[in-house]
């Protein structure tokens, strides 16, 4: 089976290279699915999980803050955060995730409400991709 | 002549601040290991976010963004990166020289510039001269992540999003190499140079989704605070390259100085054995 390179980066360094044989992610316009030989694109994924299939596994990661660049032979996923359910603190994630609810109940004004809405997704999506469910 | 107990006490307590510049050396020296580590670790992030963007923003549609275009300048924006600590040399006060130069030359109120902040020794410099600091974060890390900083770069750009500022600068020590760091002025905002790099951008033409406009709307502003993450590491690396080279003199200045007064401490020793034989020899000879 054909496969395609797939290399997460974010600033702190490489998160992850791979070769795979799909990639499937959500990117703002919708669920996108890459397999190798798909023509050059660029898309901004939202904060959501990155599924990648590898003979019959799946990989999952956590990406925040990134998009996607396709070449037919390999794929970059550039995020500010990025990480494998190995990676992620749930502990940490429950609690942001309380925080931001919370924050969100006592409406302020509108700067503090969409940066809540954006940490509350940020860890929902650490949490879903720590337990499996997506 | 100081007394010989008096030299001694000078001896011992160079030495122990020697043992301190020492030990700070050392240290400084592993943390700028793992500085040039983290720049490096950076450095592919920065180059595929930096490819794509001019890619976009060069191709044929000439894609629009108020981040590409300059506009009249009413206020601008300063970042600067200093350290939380000191003892690291002229790091701080040489940034620091450069900003509050600039302002001074460029600025008559402080309605006309916003100061964004990062660092302790910058943040108290500045208000000790009752210039504003709309913006400050001081405790990053040795080794920062770019989850420490995200919320300040993320603000700074917003600054310039809702038109608070019309141009951002950083400011920041330029890691050169471990004995060299110079002092950098980089406009990161608007982002009016992206054209430089055209001869690269069009190895791939792209297709873009949902289309150009959308896409550098969400792009820009991570590449922006990229920028900014990216001079932040520099900076780290900086500082500690300077504090290591200061350490590393102030080593050597206090070996100097324990041989200096070891030679004073020997010479006073000497001269009380001489006087007291002298006595002795005096008082056996008036015996006589």
């Amino acid at each position: 089976m054909k496969t395609l390179t797939v290399s997460v980066v974010t600033p702190d360094g490489p998160a992850l290279e791979d070769a795979f044989e799909m990639v499937s992610c959500k990117a703002e316009s919708g669920e996108l699915g890459v397999l190798p030989g798909h023509i050059p694109m660029v898309a901004p994924l939202s904060i959501s999980a990155v599924r990648l299939k590898k003979e019959g596994n799946s990989d999952r990661m956590a990406v925040s803050g990134g998009f996607l660049e396709v070449r037919p032979d390999k794929v970059t996923i550039l995020a500010q955060s990025a990480e494998k359910p190995s990676d992620i603190d749930i502990e940490r994630a429950r609690k942001a995730k309380e925080r931001a609810e919370r924050r969100l109940q006592n409406k302020q004004d509108d700067i503090d409400f969409k940066r809540a809405e954006m940490a509350l997704q940020r860890a929902i999506n650490r949490v879903s991709v720590y337990e499996n469910n997506f | 002549m100081a007394s010989l107990r008096d030299i001694k006490g000078r001896i011992n307590s160079t030495k122990k601040t020697k043992q301190i510049t020492k030990a700070m050396q050392m240290v400084s020296a592993s943390k700028l290991n793992k500085a040039e580590q983290n720049t490096k670790n950076f450095v592919p992030y920065s180059e595929k976010i930096q490819d794509v963007v001019t890619s976009i923003a060069s191709s044929s549609g000439r894609a629009q963004h108020p981040m590409l275009e300059s506009r009249e300048v009413k206020r601008s924006g300063y970042l600067v990166i200093t350290s939380d600590r000191g003892l690291a040399g002229a790091y701080n006060s040489s940034v620091l020289r450069t900003v509050y130069q600039r302002i001074r030359q460029q600025h008559t109120s402080a309605d006309e510039y916003k100061l964004i902040v990062m660092g302790r020794i910058g943040r108290d410099f500045f208000e000790k001269r009752n210039m504003p600091v709309d913006k400050e974060i001081v405790g990053v890390a040795d080794q920062p992540n770019f989850a420490d900083i995200k919320d300040l770069a993320a603000e700074s750009v917003q600054l310039f999003t809702d038109e608070e500022i019309d141009e951002l600068y950083l400011f920041y020590n330029r890691y050169v190499s471990a004995i060299s760091q110079e002092v950098t002025e980089k406009k990161a905002l608007p982002l009016t140079n992206l054209n430089d790099g055209e001869t690269k951008a069009a190895t791939s033409s792209y297709e873009y989704e949902p289309n150009q406009e959308e896409i550098l709307a969400t792009l820009l502003p991570q590449y922006a605070e990229s920028l900014i993450f990216g001079a932040l590491l520099d900076g780290k690396a900086s500082e500690h390259a300077a504090r290591m080279t200061a350490m590393k003199s102030a080593t050597d200045n206090a070996d100097e100085l324990i041989d200096d007064l070891t030679l004073s401490y020997n010479r006073a020793r000497q001269a009380a054995i001489t006087q007291e034989i002298t006595e002795i020899v005096g008082g056996a000879a008036a015996l006589e």
